[in-house]
């Protein structure tokens, strides 16, 4: 069960830069670890995150089994117009998540 | 978390865990870990031949961690970002976790400021270097020496 937070100010003036934030719960298993019978535990990580702003890609990050569990993501954007900002996960055994929000811009 | 686990047996099985894992890192003499060479060829990966400067980027990181299971990180670099003159990406890498990546993160002149920040693992007190890749093909970049007491990575569970 994954479950995505993202946190876009729903209110902005056009040209302001606004900070966006993004938490996604994950194990982030590096696949460096062994389990109690000394067996290796087999990665499982999230290996991108990308964001669009009306369609258009925005941010785009590759994660690496450093991060650690449930990445949390910030990054900035400026707000253009009003419309949807959509992210998007993807990671080892076909994960994929995929969460959005609304912004008004005046 | 398992720092909170109520159950006293388990936190000591981290604890110890978390100690051989320091004493193993200090006593191998080629770890298995990512070396400073293994980071040397990973920037070479993303740089190639192209000069690296340092300077521009800067590195919000705490000095001393307690626990390297997360770490807040934050990377901020100078630039106007306008179409003509902004940062295409950031990256991010460490010395001696198991692997020399943490982070490689594009963005372009819409972010309107560079400013990236995650949270991250760190398996054994070392330096972590940030570069910073300008539209101008202008490499930047800047490192930041973090101590840690409680390793992350080379524990197991228990």
């Amino acid at each position: 069960m994954t479950r995505a937070l993202i946190n876009v100010p729903p209110k902005a003036k056009r040209g302001q830069v606004i900070e966006i934030k993004t938490l996604i719960s994950h194990i982030m298993e590096t696949g460096y670890r062994h389990d109690n019978m000394g067996k290796p535990i087999p990665r499982d990580i999230i290996t991108q995150l990308t964001c669009s702003y009306n369609g258009e890609e925005i941010f785009r990050a590759d994660l690496y089994p450093a991060i650690a569990a449930n990445p949390f993501v910030t990054f900035h954007t400026v707000a253009t117009e009003s419309g949807t900002i959509a992210f998007e996960w993807t990671g080892d055994n076909g994960f994929h998540e995929t969460a959005s929000a609304k912004i008004t811009v005046e | 978390m398992m720092d909170h686990d109520p159950k006293g047996a388990t936190r000591r099985d981290m604890l110890l865990a978390g100690l051989a894992g320091l004493g193993a890192a200090v006593i191998k003499i080629e770890p298995a870990a990512a070396t400073p060479e293994s980071m040397r060829r990973a920037i070479h990966q993303v740089v190639g031949e192209a000069p690296v400067r340092k300077g521009k980027v800067s590195i919000d990181v705490p000095p001393l961690v307690e626990n390297g299971n997360t770490v807040a990180l934050a990377i901020e670099v100078e630039s106007p970002m306008t179409s003509q003159d902004h940062v295409k990406a950031i990256h991010v890498f460490n010395e001696k976790n198991p692997q020399p990546n943490i982070i490689s993160a594009r963005l372009g002149p819409r972010a309107g400021r560079a400013r990236v920040s995650t949270r991250f693992r760190l398996a054994d007190t070392q330096t972590i270097v940030a570069i910073a890749e300008l539209s101008d093909g202008s490499f930047w970049s800047a490192s930041a020496d973090v101590i840690v007491t409680l390793a992350a990575c080379l524990e197991d569970l228990s």
